[in-house]
């Protein structure tokens, strides 16, 4: 019977592989992820381990709290000699650590797409420490040299004695390049790029004079990393600490690691969802071939086949199919995964590789998934081979009985809806329940609402296929008339073909109507909260920049302009965004909606008042004249009084939830910087006025200038790379889909031979074939993106309600439907290529002959 | 039921039960207003080492009592055992077994596997049943039909008669008690239905293979030892062995 089964696949090398090819993407998709996080992770470990590698103890700044970004303040350089002077230290050097930008050979900066581009002062007295290793040239010494990373160097072309600019606190400064140096045996640090000096150059470049942001040491002979650190301890003064290099590393690690892990399940998700949609076409795929075996599963049963056995001989087929397309997708991986890296780096996320690694447990979980979903996909059908009563052996045209259970598969499809949906509601509206568990309910819903629609959607394709064959009808003619009706004839081979489509057609429509509202979210707080002419922000929309440049915007005449400051801080306690405004010019620039106090209560700010956020006042039960706690990371504590209450759209509220004056907030506040500055100009923007601001900011890079509705659509469009990242992914599964509906059309021409000989003895062309098949197709392909566009639209509503009070906004964006539609009818088309020419290569008068 | 027609007390006063026997056999297709009685209360018995030809115009039912008798399809009233026990009220799994043990076929199609050779076909019936072929009976069974070189081919190379070899090489292989043969020529042209018919004469010559075939070609029910004539769901004549000539005459009377 193994024989019978194996053999059975081996005559139907075509159908298998194209079976096959369902669950080979998702199962490559999955195995590329790890392969490429992995080769991400170690990368990241050999860059911590070899940093630290002949150190024992760091020495660091403490701020008073760890704040989510920003670095720990510096601290006296003084603490250095104290060190090197305990008796168990072997030696010890001090670092700096800030960040540069280093500019191309145009004199632009160089793009480092969010990675960070670093810049350290080191010590090269003592090599143990240094975990740089010079590719060419010399160290810097001395205040005109650098050393870049050997990615730089390569990338832009510059050598040993050529010069380049570094942005670091202030303009652009040039340095002669001394060397060139990569991080210990890390291939590439992705985008990122360092550039190092010498330590005096460096404190000077970053403002840090007779500072240190680091101290490494390293122990005398027999003594224990711990032992140094419990030495070093004591004499340390406040705002610094001292960890074993091993707890600096795995500290640093454990970050990288959370990161990674992120992007490996976010990426497993759409292997997940590519393999979920392959299931749909293996059990497509599997139910067709066994309901065009039934002659021959009764025939086994009459020669002495039992149930078990016939069941069996679907389930090995199943295996072989699911176990040969893993085998194929994991090694598919390999190749997906420099794909999937690409696809990150056009995302902006260009991480760090190493040498590719590819773990036991990438094979085990790639070959187990996709086995796994190979044999569910298939039971049913299995088990509807088993119901082919021995009769059918001797019948014409016998086809599989109905199952005891079919009338009731309206009801668990109904049910299977309501479970799906209640579970997704669960997921989004309930309260107090943890991420996990809400994301769960969200995805799981989702999967379970998806079977039951697609087990509805049978009843759902006459009327669907009527109404979306009539353009079919219009073009095709005779050939349209057939393949509407062809379309309709078998309503759940057709419905679940395009179930298919429909997973992926639904999850793309949710993302982009949930992009499309939170764009128009972002349009719309910046048109409530900005009344300025023209916004400046730093190059990426989000890194705060140095305050330097409004000093140069206001010297243009004619304008107002208005820095917005700010930083993490503790108010009573709590970690939120600080603010510090000029209380004389912000209200000319942002529009408050004011709860308790008005524009007038600004003028106050000034003598020690601060404006609180209305969802902050209530939490802390503040309203004007309550008493605020200010603690800045660096220690300072502030005492201020609430002057006033606004509210602020939740979506994007431009200011912090406490605002302070820019005096206190640059007095109290380490190395203040600006998140935006908004410039008003009298007489409104001009081109001419335009002209006159960018000039003035021809000496700071690194910021922009736009105006407001430049700004707005700028940020805007700031989630325009991560939906085209959803895209790109989304996309593998609508690819798995197109291979259900090639197969379910080659199925149906193989099983109407006959028919098809029969429309040609007749009189139909082979242009004409051709065309039945292509219109079906489309037809197919329509039903699966109506019915995909309806749920996602259906998904957006209830997510879009469920993020209301974060001032999510629905918006359907119609263009791009339409996009998506034109793209699934034209797939559709795509899909009939090869089995409507198999169509029209028909012999007529072996197709006749056919049995 | 009380219109019996001339032989119909033949098989039923036999006293030993036959190795296939039905007895008030009826079946009743469809409900209500529609319902159709394919059988109208048949009674037989089929002895050991007989080879049975079922006769009758296309609707007189004999197809449906060849698919009762074979346990393919259950009868609405009436008992139908093989080598004396009561198939129709087994079970799936003892119909299994029961096929495997007692049952062959041989169809008016062939309905062999497409993906398997002469040889495996041939064997198959073993393989399911988890058995060891016998070589020396496996050799004798393909020599007897006459397969020899072609044993390695695959249905689709073979022609309709060496198709309907294997069949019946199929069939016989597992030695079983009954063979049953739908219009075994029903696909055939003339010269080779006379081969295949000669065929199955021979095994129940050579092996006392117990057969009932079904047909509507009096050529064929001429090789029979006995013969059934239907009409209208009722046995109505048991004739012995006859030409070809007679049957043919047979069969125009029950038209008449």
């Amino acid at each position: 019977m193994i024989g019978v089964s194996l053999k059975g696949l081996a005559g139907r090398k075509l159908r298998a592989t194209l079976t096959a090819l369902a669950i080979v993407l998702g199962v490559a998709m999955i195995s590329g992820t790890y392969v490429l996080t992995d080769t991400i992770e170690k990368a990241f470990d050999s860059l911590f381990v070899e940093a630290y590698a002949g150190t024992d103890a760091v020495v660091t700044g403490k701020g008073a709290f760890e704040t989510d970004f920003g670095l720990p303040p510096p601290f006296d350089e003084g603490v250095l000699a104290d060190v090197k002077a305990l008796p168990d230290v072997e030696a010890a050097v001090g670092g700096i650590s800030d960040f540069a930008q280093l500019t191309d050979k145009q004199g632009d900066l160089i793009s480092t797409q969010g990675a960070p581009a670093l810049a350290f002062g080191i010590d090269t007295s003592e090599e143990r420490f240094n975990a740089l290793k010079l590719t060419a040239g010399a160290w810097p010494s001395g205040p005109g040299e650098v050393v870049i990373d050997a990615g730089t160097a390569d990338q832009e072309g510059y050598g040993v004695g050529d010069t380049i600019g570094v942005a670091a606190e202030g303009p652009i400064r040039e340095f002669t390049i001394s060397g060139i140096a990569k991080f210990g045996s890390v291939d590439s640090i992705g985008s990122a790029t360092f550039a190092v000096f010498d330590i005096p150059t460096a404190q000077t470049l970053f403002d840090k004079p007779g500072q240190l942001d680091g101290i490494q040491a390293a122990a005398k002979e027999g003594v224990a990393p711990q032992q140094l650190v419990d030495e070093i301890q004591p004499i340390l003064p406040v705002g610094t600490e001292v960890q074993t290099a091993d707890q600096e590393a795995k500290d640093a690690t454990k970050d990288v690691a959370d990161f990674t892990k992120f992007i490996r399940y976010f990426l497993l998700a759409f292997g997940g969802i590519a393999l979920f949609v392959g299931a749909f076409v293996i059990f497509n795929t599997l139910s067709i071939t066994v309901a065009q075996r039934v002659r021959e599963f009764a025939t086994l049963r009459t020669i002495g086949a039992s149930r078990r056995q016939v069941l069996g001989s679907v389930i090995l087929e199943a295996l072989v199919i699911g176990l040969v397309a893993s085998v194929v997708g994991l090694f598919a991986g390999l190749g997906l995964a420099k794909g999937l890296n690409s696809v990150l780096v056009s995302f902006g996320l260009d991480l760090p590789t190493a040498g590719i690694v590819f773990a036991g447990r990438t094979v085990a979980v790639s070959v187990v998934a996709g086995v796994v979903i190979t044999l569910v996909a298939g039971i049913l059908p299995a088990v509807r081979a088993t119901r082919v009563p021995p009769i059918a052996a001797v019948r014409e045209g016998a086809t599989l009985p109905r199952s005891r259970f079919s009338r009731f598969s309206p009801y668990i499809a109904a049910i299977t809806t309501v479970l799906g949906l209640a579970l997704l509601l669960y997921g989004m509206f309930a309260d107090d329940i943890g991420i996990g568990q809400r994301l769960g309910g969200i995805g799981a819903g989702c999967l379970i609402l998806f079977v039951g629609v697609a087990g509805f959607s049978a009843r759902l394709v006459r009327p669907l296929a009527s109404v979306l064959g009539w353009p079919a009808v219009r073009v095709g003619g005779a050939a349209g008339r057939l393949a509407r009706e062809n379309s309709m004839r078998n309503p759940h081979r057709t419905a679940a073909t395009a179930a298919a489509l429909m997973i992926g057609l639904a999850l793309i429509t949710f993302v982009a109507v949930l992009a499309q509202g939170l764009r128009d979210s972002v349009g719309d707080a910046i048109d409530r909260q900005v009344n300025a002419d023209y916004v400046v922000v730093s190059d990426d929309n989000f890194t705060p920049f140095e305050p330097a440049s409004d000093a140069a915007l206001a010297a243009v005449p004619g304008t107002e302009v208005v820095g917005i400051r700010g930083d993490r801080g503790r108010a009573n306690g709590t970690e939120e965004n600080v603010t510090g405004i000029d209380p004389a010019a912000i209200a000319s620039v942002y529009d408050f909606d004011w709860v308790e106090g008005s524009d007038e209560s600004l003028a106050s700010l000034a003598d020690g008042g601060a404006i609180v956020e209305q969802s902050f006042a209530d939490d802390e039960a503040l309203s004007v004249g309550s008493p605020l706690r200010v603690e800045t990371p660096n220690g300072t504590q502030l005492s201020v009084e609430v002057k006033g209450v606004y509210k602020a759209p939740p979506f994007w509220e431009m200011l912090g939830n406490v605002s302070i004056s820019r005096e206190a907030f640059d007095a109290s506040f380490q190395d203040p910087k600006n998140l935006y500055t908004f410039i008003s100009v009298t007489g409104g923007a001009t081109a001419g006025g335009e002209r006159a601001l960018e000039a003035a900011l021809v000496d700071f890079p690194g910021v922009k200038l736009d105006t407001k509705s430049g700004f707005s659509k700028s940020q805007q469009d700031s989630i325009g790379p991560l939906l085209n990242l959803l895209y790109v992914l989304l996309a593998l599964s609508v690819i798995v889909s197109l291979f259900g509906i090639v197969n379910t059309l080659v199925l149906s021409v193989f099983e109407r031979t006959r028919e098809l000989g029969m429309l040609r003895a007749v009189g139909m062309t082979r242009r004409q074939v051709r065309r039945m098949i292509r219109h079906e197709s489309v037809i197919t392909a329509m039903i699966g993106a109506v019915l995909g566009m309806v749920l996602g639209l259906f998904l957006a509503v209830l997510v879009t309600q469920a993020l209301k009070d974060e001032g999510v906004i629905f918006s359907v964006p119609v263009v791009n439907l339409v996009v998506f539609a034109a793209i699934a009818v034209l797939a559709g088309m795509a899909a009939a290529i090869f089995p409507a020419r198999r169509a029209a290569r028909l012999n007529v008068l072996e197709a006749l002959q056919y049995e | 039921m009380e219109t019996m027609a001339e032989g119909d007390s033949i098989g039923a006063t036999r006293a030993a039960r036959g190795v296939v026997s039905a007895s008030g056999v009826t079946r009743r297709f469809g409900e209500g207003d529609t319902a159709v009685d394919a059988l109208r209360g048949v009674t037989l018995d089929v002895p050991r080492g007989q080879f049975t030809a079922v006769m009758g115009p296309s609707g007189s039912g004999k197809s449906t009592l060849m698919h009762i008798l074979a346990g393919l399809d259950r009868p609405t009233a009436g008992e139908v055992s093989i080598d004396g026990i009561d198939i129709t009220r087994m079970g799936d799994q003892e119909l299994t077994l029961l096929r495997r043990n007692h049952i062959g076929f041989i169809f008016q199609f062939f309905n062999l596997l497409p993906m398997l050779t002469a040889a495996e076909n041939i064997t198959l019936p073993l393989d399911l049943a988890g058995t060891k072929p016998d070589k020396a009976w496996v050799e004798e069974i393909v020599a007897k039909v006459g397969l020899g070189d072609r044993r390695a081919h695959r249905p689709s190379e073979l022609s309709g008669g060496q198709q309907q070899r294997v069949a019946i090489a199929r069939a016989l292989i597992s030695k079983p008690t009954v063979l049953f043969a739908d219009e075994p020529t029903g696909n055939l042209d003339s010269t080779t239905g006379e081969e295949i018919l000669h065929l199955l004469r021979d095994s129940v010559d050579t092996y006392g293979q117990t057969t009932l075939m079904v047909t509507h070609e009096p050529r064929a029910a001429a090789m029979a030892d006995r013969i059934l004539f239907l009409a209208d769901g009722l046995i109505v004549r048991d004739a012995g062995k006859s030409t070809a000539s007679e049957v043919l005459a047979a069969m125009n009377e029950l038209r008449r």
